[in-house]
């Protein structure tokens, strides 16, 4: 019989400033040592969704761990919180630039880490993604989900929280990035991922993309009606084999 | 998609949550993800009383032509209310 099993809790971790807060952290029992992701949840917050989504990454063999991005706007239910933060439009990227560095260190901190760390994001999360490969040191693979606002068309859009467009910061990006998006989707819309893409392939970074039909926004989501059993599947597919090809332990640190 | 876009709307009026009633002075309204409603994208409204601080909200999360509906029924509530009981009434409670 082979032991299989979890641990799933909320975690203290230092984010931005310093600042303690608490995430989600989902993490293999037994063997190892484990690669580690950073999960950053999506614009509605810290939901149920984002916690299944971290423990299925720790199912397939990553200790993963979910900032709660909106902790400083608490206390409060996640929607509650994420209603506030709304409302005064938004988080900062670099506050949130901190936070991802702080759930990366946490995770490279723990007994069990082989030491890789990759990105994932989705929706908001997904350009917060972008945002992270291109701003942070110590990313060895970064996962864009259906990141929209990469690229920015009206200039009205950036402010002193979202001061730049990702888009402008590609050169800069040293992880492959992996990026899934529905065809269907508004927000990157077709036009805006192609020409993401083209900026990528220009710069000769190391990339990868897939492109869903019949998919829009959100199509891992199995709680909204934007769900796509078939696309999802697939999209999973690749997230794994994207995070176990460049997060994998190296082989000396799997012999000693 | 995810956007930040909320149109605020002053108000004057109650609303009754969690933690009973409450005085409000904002609609924080959007359209976007819903956090439980059964959609893609909902309407949001979120009344709060953001001179104390907004921190509690009574909220709401409507399909885009339930919203639709809603405006029109809001309106042919106030137009026949108003008939019955004449526009004053309100101005009145207000000034």
């Amino acid at each position: 019989m082979t032991y299989e099993g979890m641990l799933a809790e909320t975690v203290a971790f230092r984010g931005h400033n310093g600042d303690v807060g608490e995430a989600y952290y989902a993490r293999p029992l037994g063997g190892g040592p484990w690669p580690g992701v950073v999960l950053i949840h999506h614009m509605p917050g810290w939901d149920e969704w984002i916690k299944e989504a971290t423990r299925k990454l720790a199912y397939h063999g990553f200790a993963t761990i979910a900032p709660h991005l909106y902790f400083r706007d608490g206390p409060g239910s996640p929607d509650d919180v994420g209603a506030r933060v709304r409302a005064a439009g938004g988080v900062a990227d670099a506050q949130v630039m901190g936070d991802v560095a702080g759930g990366m260190e946490f995770l490279r901190a723990q007994p069990y880490a082989n030491g890789k760390v990759g990105v994932i994001g989705f929706c908001s999360g997904g350009r917060h993604t972008y945002l992270a490969a291109c701003s942070l040191e110590g990313i060895d693979a970064a996962v864009d989900c259906w990141g929209g606002n990469v690229i920015v068309d009206d200039p009205k859009q950036l402010n002193a929280k979202r001061p730049v467009a990702p888009i402008d910061l590609t050169e800069k990006i040293r992880s492959p990035l992996l990026g899934l998006f529905g065809n269907d989707d508004e927000n990157p819309n077709r036009d805006q991922v192609n020409r993401t893409e083209a900026v990528l392939k220009k710069l000769g970074k190391n990339y990868e993309f897939h492109r869903y039909d019949g998919a829009g926004h959100a199509f891992f989501n199995a709680s909204r009606p934007a769900y796509r059993a078939e696309q999802a599947l697939d999209g999973w597919t690749k997230v794994f084999g994207f995070f176990h090809k460049h997060l994998a332990t190296p082989a000396a640190a799997r012999a000693a | 998609m995810c956007s930040y876009i909320v149109e605020k709307a002053k108000l004057l009026g109650s609303a009754k949550g969690p933690n009973g009633w409450m005085r409000i002075d904002t609609a924080n309204v959007y359209y976007d993800h819903p956090f439980h409603a059964p959609l893609d994208h909902a309407l949001g409204i979120d009344f709060i009383n953001e001179a104390e601080g907004g921190r509690e909200r009574v909220a709401v999360e409507l399909s885009a032509q339930s919203a639709r509906d809603l405006v029109e029924k809001i309106l042919a509530a106030l137009a026949s209310g108003e008939i019955e009981h004449g526009k004053t009434a309100h101005h009145a409670a207000v000034d």
